[in-house]
């Protein structure tokens, strides 16, 4: 903890300024030489990428996986979750157990989706059995709600491709995007929708080494949910991601519409709730086996997006990664994976904001240093219990596996039983 | 305080608890109950009398009016006094207390008065027809009411009323002669001190299974059961039974988050039938007849308190829904039978005033003040069902929150508990009471503020539900005191550093990271008299 480490960052964030002020690390450019480095996304992807010619040493530790968009791209999320279920399938696993509609019963966590221009023809498919779904369609690489609309209508996605006919032609198209099934029957409180975000922490890929972050929030809309669906072009209410609902004002046509935002965004709270109070409410509300089911299935979830990446993912040892998972749960409790970032927010909206994200960055720093506190490669990577933090370990499958010689993927998991529960995951709660 | 009181009359008290119960809406319903099971046993027409009487014992009919008569008494404590005393002398026995209540009263309806001629807005007036239609259509997202209040200012904040009580003085008190107080409240008030205290919440001060520290140990009885695992098998037990005095008990050490609403439900006699769905749409309707002026006081409130809170934002459309309901609701007049305040009158325009045509206004006697909000927003948390939620705010508020900003002699007042927290910190941080008093540093201006919204706002919300837990359990609002002096001793060592009052505010600006039960019980720690030497 005592090592003044030469460190680099490509952002001027105070959380992150702040946090390495603290342990008296100093600051240094990239071309000089650092050991940690919290890089955007685009500057790892480049340090990593061939042309570069970098080769980092044993001492030096960044914050990005070189190919995290197997995870946080949505087109390549999906088909890597799908692979996963095949492969799941084909090993006769019970986690691929179905139930009598054909749904996956463990691993139906991520809506339908599907690839656009690729999977056209089967969306159509789709689209013609079930007529009367809501359809969301986002550009595969981008995020904080660029480029999002929601379609109900055969012909809005036929018009739409038809006005991007030129990137349409598969060889052109420079924008992948996905369309997913809408969640129509979110869960509200208050009579407002919000999708959860979660922070999870990977220090390694294989073996698999993750934490979930104890203070997750609640993201609000600051309009009120219309459950009949006619106001589909109203996007505040649909998205409940912070970078859309800070610019609701300014985008939002001045009509009188009904639905039209009319508050500002509050800059005490941002439309943030805390996950603590989630908790509460839903165990007052909906009573305490319900919520226990609720967020162990979340558990769950991230589990199983990670293991499926995990064997494609370039787990190289100086890496670490923060992601942001965002989550929707819909009126069954039941939550859904919506997208999942690499570069979760560092800007800080409000007061509380800010030391939350003060208080992670402080967290995974503690959890990714060896203990002499200098990045070392050759280091196990197993940090004792007491640097954690709010931090919780998800999953190490290295101490796991030392500790538990009858090792099995397959034991289900849900509903499977207390002996498998503690097969599958001794480590967990 | 019900024992004490019960007066030599016994025959006379029970005869008005008789009549008093036959008043109450559960009567109806219990009588016809009664008479469909008598006629289905056979009992024999001599003894017709005793043998429904044995046959009764411990069914749930006796249960039931077990209950009834239990809240009955609680409700309505006055119904156990002396039935020679006079009404005002039940209300308030001291007539300095009373006078300075009416002079405050007055005040709040000049304040309120000159409101609505400085607006050139009636204190109430019949919606039009189309306001109607906007309103009703509108009712599930009041929060986006585009009314303009930024002219609407809040009568008054517990700031104010604290320079109300700190000026009072009992003019029968000689300070030459008797020993003098020397904190901001000048009153000679009796209130329990640490030792009072501690035998009061002795059950707290010694448990160390409670729910509060650490839900994750070993149960009490099962070890092979987490603590809030076998609470919450116990609770479902509990809850079955339906007994209101055996839910306060369980709560005592503890309360299952899950079944918290039930269980406040049963502590408080409540229990929800379609009788208050109907009652609360009526009140809807109130709302939606007529327009108040304190709905503009309520709804600025809002915006100022839950709005702006990062816990309870979210439920601010419930929260425009239940307090516009609760300010024209006739049935919370009841609680001035026993309280020291009287509700506001008014006459309706047009009319002349006589002692007839004057109405409480607004409807429910209570002028709301800045923070007023906080006393209902938690509940947001617990109940999802609006009614569920506007009762239990409506009993609470009945019971327990009135005494906050009334002035009254009552131990429980906001006097008496201002007191309590002087007395404390004198007694058990005299060294930081010495410091505050050199460096002319005030904490009552910052702790009175957390006591009159019961620390609503000020804790997270699971923590404040364990603080209310311990107001249902014991009955008593003086637990408030002993956690605003438990804040102020854990931060003790910040505060001793300080010397000014700017620099003592800032230390105790933010008391969400307070864990409630393992501070009041270090405040009531029998043997802290060492800890405050060393």
């Amino acid at each position: 903890m005592t090592a003044r480490i030469a460190y680099c960052t490509d952002m001027e964030k105070s959380v992150l300024a702040n946090n390495f002020e603290k342990r008296g690390w100093f600051q240094v450019s990239p071309d000089d030489e650092w050991y940690f480095y919290w890089a955007g996304a685009q500057t790892c992807r480049s340090l990593f990428s061939v042309d570069s010619g970098y080769r980092m040493n044993d001492n030096q530790m960044i914050n990005h996986f070189p190919t995290h968009y197997e995870l946080t791209r949505k087109d390549l999320l999906v088909k890597n979750i799908k692979r996963y279920r095949r492969e799941l399938e084909r090993e006769g696993s019970t986690l691929a157990a179905r139930d009598a509609t054909g749904r996956y019963i463990h691993l139906d966590f991520l809506p339908t989706t599907f690839m656009l221009p690729a999977d056209y023809n089967l969306f159509v498919e789709e689209f013609r059995r079930n007529p009367n779904t809501t359809w969301i369609l986002k550009p595969a690489g981008r995020s904080q709600g660029v480029g999002i609309f929601l379609v109900n209508k055969l012909a809005q996605i036929k018009k739409w491709s038809r006005d991007t006919k030129s990137s349409f032609n598969p060889t052109l198209v420079k924008d992948t995007y996905v369309i997913s099934r809408y969640i129509e029957n979110p869960l509200l409180i208050g009579g407002k929708k919000f999708d959860l975000r979660m922070y999870v922490l990977v220090t390694s890929y294989r073996p698999l080494k993750a934490y979930m972050y104890k203070q997750g929030f609640c993201r609000f809309c600051t309009v009120r949910y219309d459950t009949s669906g006619q106001e589909l072009d109203n996007m505040f209410v649909h998205l409940t991601n912070v970078s859309i609902q800070k610019h609701g004002a300014s985008i939002s046509h001045p009509s009188p519409h009904p639905y039209s935002p009319q508050e500002e965004y509050n800059s005490v709270h941002g439309g943030k709730w805390p996950v603590r109070t989630l908790r509460l409410y839903l165990e007052g509300t909906r009573g305490k086996s319900r919520t226990d089911r609720l967020f162990s299935d979340i558990t769950w979830l991230v589990v199983h997006s990670l293991r499926a990446v995990a064997p494609i993912m370039a787990s190289d040892r100086h890496c670490f990664e923060c992601y942001g998972y965002d989550i929707i749960i819909d009126d069954q409790l039941k939550p859904w994976m919506i997208e999942v970032n690499a570069s979760p927010s560092m800007t800080s909206t409000t007061a509380n904001d800010r030391i939350l994200k003060y208080k992670l960055v402080d967290d995974i720093i503690s959890i990714v240093l060896p203990p002499d506190g200098v990045p070392n490669v050759h280091w196990n990577k197993i940090p004792s219990p007491d640097k954690f933090g709010d931090f919780e370990l998800l999953l190490d499958e290295e101490v796991y596996q030392n500790s538990d010689h009858h090792h099995q993927h397959t034991s289900g998991h849900r509903g499977g039983g207390k002996t498998s529960d503690r097969h599958s995951a001794p480590r967990w709660k | 305080m019900l024992r004490q009181e019960l007066g030599t009359n016994i025959t006379a008290i029970v005869n008005r608890l008789a009549s008093e119960l036959q008043n109450t809406p559960f009567y109806p319903d219990f009588l016809a109950d009664v008479q469909t099971t008598m006629a289905t046993q056979n009992f024999s027409k001599e003894r017709f009398g005793t043998e429904c009487y044995e046959w009764a014992q411990g069914t749930s009919l006796d249960t039931k009016l077990r209950n009834a008569l239990y809240h009955l008494m609680h409700v309505q404590p006055t119904l156990l006094a002396n039935p020679d005393t006079p009404r005002q002398v039940l209300k308030e026995p001291l007539t300095y207390i009373r006078k300075a209540q009416s002079s405050w009263e007055r005040r709040l309806v000049k304040c309120v008065n000159s409101m609505a001629s400085e607006l050139a807005m009636p204190l109430a007036r019949r919606r039009t027809k189309q306001e109607r239609e906007e309103l009703a259509e509108r009712w599930a997202d009041l929060s986006t009411d585009e009314t303009d209040l930024t002219m609407i200012r809040p009568v008054y904040a517990p700031k104010d009323f604290l320079e109300v009580l700190a000026s009072l003085r009992n003019p029968n008190y000689d300070e030459s002669v008797e020993e003098n107080l020397w904190g901001s409240i000048q009153l000679p008030l009796k209130v329990n001190d640490i030792k009072g205290l501690v035998e009061l919440y002795g059950e707290l001060a010694c448990c160390c299974k409670h729910t509060g520290l650490d839900e994750s140990v070993v149960g009490e009885y099962k070890v092979n059961l987490t603590l809030a695992d076998e609470r919450l098998l116990l609770g479902q037990k509990v809850v079955e039974r339906n007994h209101g005095p055996l839910s306060r008990e369980l709560i005592k050490s503890g309360c299952p988050t899950s079944l918290r609403g039930v269980l406040w439900h049963q502590v408080l006699g409540l229990e929800i039938t379609d009788k208050h769905c109907k009652y609360f749409e009526e009140l809807v309707k109130a709302v939606n007849q007529h327009e108040l002026l304190v709905d503009k006081l309520i709804m600025k409130d809002i915006q100022l308190t839950a709005s702006n809170d990062d816990q309870y934002f979210v439920f601010e459309d419930i929260l425009f829904q239940v307090l516009l309901c609760f300010f024209r609701d006739t049935e919370v007049l009841s609680h001035f039978e026993h309280s020291s305040a009287s509700p506001p009158l008014a006459v309706a325009r047009g009319n002349t005033p006589t002692p007839d045509n004057l109405v409480a206004y607004p409807p429910c006697g209570v002028i709301p003040f800045h923070g007023f909000t906080m006393y209902a927003a938690p509940l947001s948390c617990l109940y999802e069902d609006p009614v569920h939620f506007y009762f239990t705010f409506r009993e609470m508020y009945c019971r327990y929150w009135y005494r906050l900003h009334i002035v009254t002699s009552h131990t429980q007042g906001a006097v008496g508990l201002a007191l309590q927290f002087e007395l404390l910190l004198q007694s058990c941080e005299t060294r930081l009471w010495q410091h505050c008093t050199t460096m002319n540093i005030q904490l009552l201006p910052i702790v009175f503020k957390w006591i009159v919204r019961g620390f609503s706002g000020y804790l997270v919300p699971d923590q404040l539900f364990h603080l209310w837990d311990v107001i249902l359990a014991w009955e008593s609002l003086e637990v408030l005191p002993v956690l605003a002096l438990a804040v102020v001793s854990f931060r003790r060592e910040n505060l001793m550093d300080v010397t000014s009052q700017t620099a003592a505010e800032a230390v105790l600006a933010d008391i969400t990271a307070m864990r409630v039960i393992p501070l009041l019980k270090l405040a009531l720690a029998t043997d802290r008299t060492r800890d405050r030497e060393g």
